[in-house]
């Protein structure tokens, strides 16, 4: 385990690098210069040169590449072009919506999809199962923003419940924050759940038909106690593999729903930054989520090991 | 009877089959028809008649600029076709050899193949695509771009994960005393175990891409004007909720009814080409 873990972590280092050049350099081929983007078109040409200068645009590449790397080890994030505010200030404002809206949503997401994908696989082939995996079909096929359109006309157009956008701050305490993310959760929530549930069902009457699950019945376990004891932990192998995927989804959901919804979290955040030539901001900001991701991808794989023994034979 | 007329009876009896194949079906027709046929000319405006309520000349009403909802909608439809196809086939030729390779080979490839994957993966379909319109302008070809990169480490993942679980199994571990090389092996043995998996992940995955291509246009980032799409329907009828709120139904419903059809499409398919399954019934 302690070998596969530091072979695991250096690659996850190594990941790290890559994608921070890739993101370099993508932004660095970035058509329109940041300083003649804020000084706007008819900017005199040495106010233009003063000012990439400031911006410290004139270095050569590889210079401002280690001194981003170097920024962001020490947790120097630079001064946003556009706001003029320290970028990690604009990442943390965006992290209080956009974090407790992925965290709400994948608490939604799960406890939704196993509790349903369980109750459908222990009555396969039932009336409830077949009427718990149509609706799951449509869940699936729905798009999560048009969902989003439908609650707002629902719970704000018709019956006032919840706004139809905005958020107010966590400054009046947790409640009316929480609130203003209820109907953003739900539409990231419900689309997943619906796929998620589809794959722990499946996967849950696969495992069923194995021999060890027979030779458990046989020694007089009932299918419910089977299921409990055996299955469901031989099952989440794929559960959890789409539960990983599902996280990238979901980042990239919340980027969308944010703007359903008018939610000035980090996916609005890179959205406007990349409208404003902010290049400071959009890389530090897609360069967290990708840290995100590869986090959650370094978690799934030490998940599957201490799921599945055998697979950790193999990776040794 | 033989295998294929077997098959075909037993393929006329899968309710979800059946389903799906109609609906994909309608949406197809929908989409050919729309390139010689609309009830009005898709995208014309006529102002004087904005908002007109659904009738018989306008079966879903026009939207703020007068233009007939059903002709656009039936436009958008050839859209979704296209960026679904081919996004998938991107995603599905690509990521599977990738995770084929990886489960086949081990070591540093399986490694590398892994990394790269994990790599592609770090950035989601919504941000690469942001990304990618921002670099080159928003458009049709870059989001498709966009979503099947994507799609390459889903594939390759899934392919992989499920490829090493046969790996594990005995029959393969005859195959190899019997002399098969891991090609051969990943050919014969792995490929059509995983086959189902791969379908299924592939239908979930066109159902993601029309989707993802309509996030996209609903951004403003995608399919862009005059060219009909569904996803930029949603964004202009979202600034009209409370005056017409029926705008925002239609282009949801075509979204999500093509998605349910391929997606029961593909669960029937999995199930009439999954010989163990198939077995079993």
């Amino acid at each position: 385990m302690g070998v596969f873990l530091v072979r695991r972590l250096a690659t996850l280092v190594a990941t790290l690098l890559g994608a921070s050049v890739v993101i370099f350099l993508v932004l660095e081929i970035l058509p329109g210069n940041a300083a003649l983007t804020l000084l706007g078109a008819d900017a005199s040409p040495d106010a233009v040169a003063a000012l990439t200068r400031k911006l410290g645009l004139d270095q050569p590449a590889l210079t401002r590449y280690l001194e981003w790397i170097g920024g962001l080890l020490s947790g120097n994030l630079g001064v946003s072009y556009a706001y003029s505010t320290p970028v990690s200030d604009l990442i943390r404002g965006g992290l209080a919506i956009s974090l407790p809206l992925a965290v709400m949503s994948m608490l939604l997401t799960v406890a939704i999809a196993l509790s349903l994908g369980v109750f459908a696989a222990a009555r396969h082939n039932t009336l409830a199962d077949t009427g718990l995996m149509g609706v799951s079909q449509i869940g699936i096929a729905i798009p999560n923003f048009w969902f989003a359109i439908l609650l707002i006309l629902l719970f704000a157009v018709q019956l006032h419940w919840f706004a139809a956008g905005g958020f107010p701050g966590w400054a009046d305490g947790p409640l009316p924050a929480l609130r203003a993310l209820v109907l953003p959760a739900l539409a990231l929530a419900v689309v997943q759940a619906a796929i998620l549930a589809r794959v722990t069902r499946s996967s849950i009457i696969e495992v069923m038909r194995e021999d060890f699950v027979r030779t458990a019945r046989a020694k007089g376990l009932t299918k419910r106690q089977a299921l409990w004891r055996h299955v469901l932990r031989n099952a989440m192998i794929p559960v959890i593999t789409i539960m990983g995927l599902q996280f990238a989804n979901l980042i990239a959901g919340t980027v969308v729903i944010e703007n359903v919804f008018y939610l000035p979290g980090l996916g609005r955040l890179i959205f406007q930054a990349i409208n404003n030539r902010d290049t400071i901001v959009v890389r530090d900001c897609v360069m967290l989520l990708a840290a995100l991701v590869v986090a959650v991808n370094f978690v799934v794989d030490l998940v599957y090991v201490v799921i599945d023994p055998r697979l950790k034979a193999s990776e040794l | 009877m033989s295998a294929a007329s077997l098959l075909q009876a037993r393929a006329l009896r899968h309710p979800s089959f059946v389903a799906g194949l109609v609906l994909v079906l309608l949406l197809i027709a929908m989409a050919a028809l729309s390139l010689v046929w609309t009830p009005w000319p898709a995208g014309e405006m006529d102002i004087p008649h904005k908002l007109a309520l659904p009738s018989a000349a306008h079966w879903f009403g026009t939207d703020s600029l007068g233009r007939d909802v059903a002709s656009l909608i039936m436009a958008g439809a050839r859209n979704s076709i296209l960026v679904g196809v081919i996004a998938v086939a991107i995603g599905l030729i690509v990521g599977s050899a990738v995770g084929l390779t990886a489960a086949a080979a081990k070591g540093w490839v399986e490694e590398l193949a892994m990394r790269l994957s994990d790599f592609t993966f770090a950035f989601p379909a919504i941000l690469s695509a942001i990304m990618l319109t921002a670099l080159f302008g928003p458009g049709i070809v870059n989001s498709i771009i966009a979503i099947g990169i994507f799609n390459i480490p889903v594939f390759a993942r899934v392919t992989r994960a499920s490829a090493n679980a046969v790996w594990t199994r005995e029959y393969i571990l005859a195959a190899r005393v019997a002399g098969k090389n891991r090609l051969q092996i990943t050919l014969e043995h792995v490929l059509p175990n995983i086959l189902a998996v791969i379908i299924v992940q592939a239908t979930i995955q066109f159902a993601t891409a029309i989707l993802a291509e309509a996030a996209l246009s609903y951004l403003g980032l995608g399919t862009q004007p005059p060219q009909p799409s569904w996803g930029r329907m949603l964004n202009e009828a979202q600034l009209l909720m409370f005056q017409a709120p029926r705008l925002a139904i239609y282009p949801g419903v075509a979204i999500a009814l093509s998605v349910l059809g391929l997606n029961l499409l593909g669960d029937g398919l999995r199930d009439l080409l999954d010989p163990r399954l198939a077995r079993r019934r």
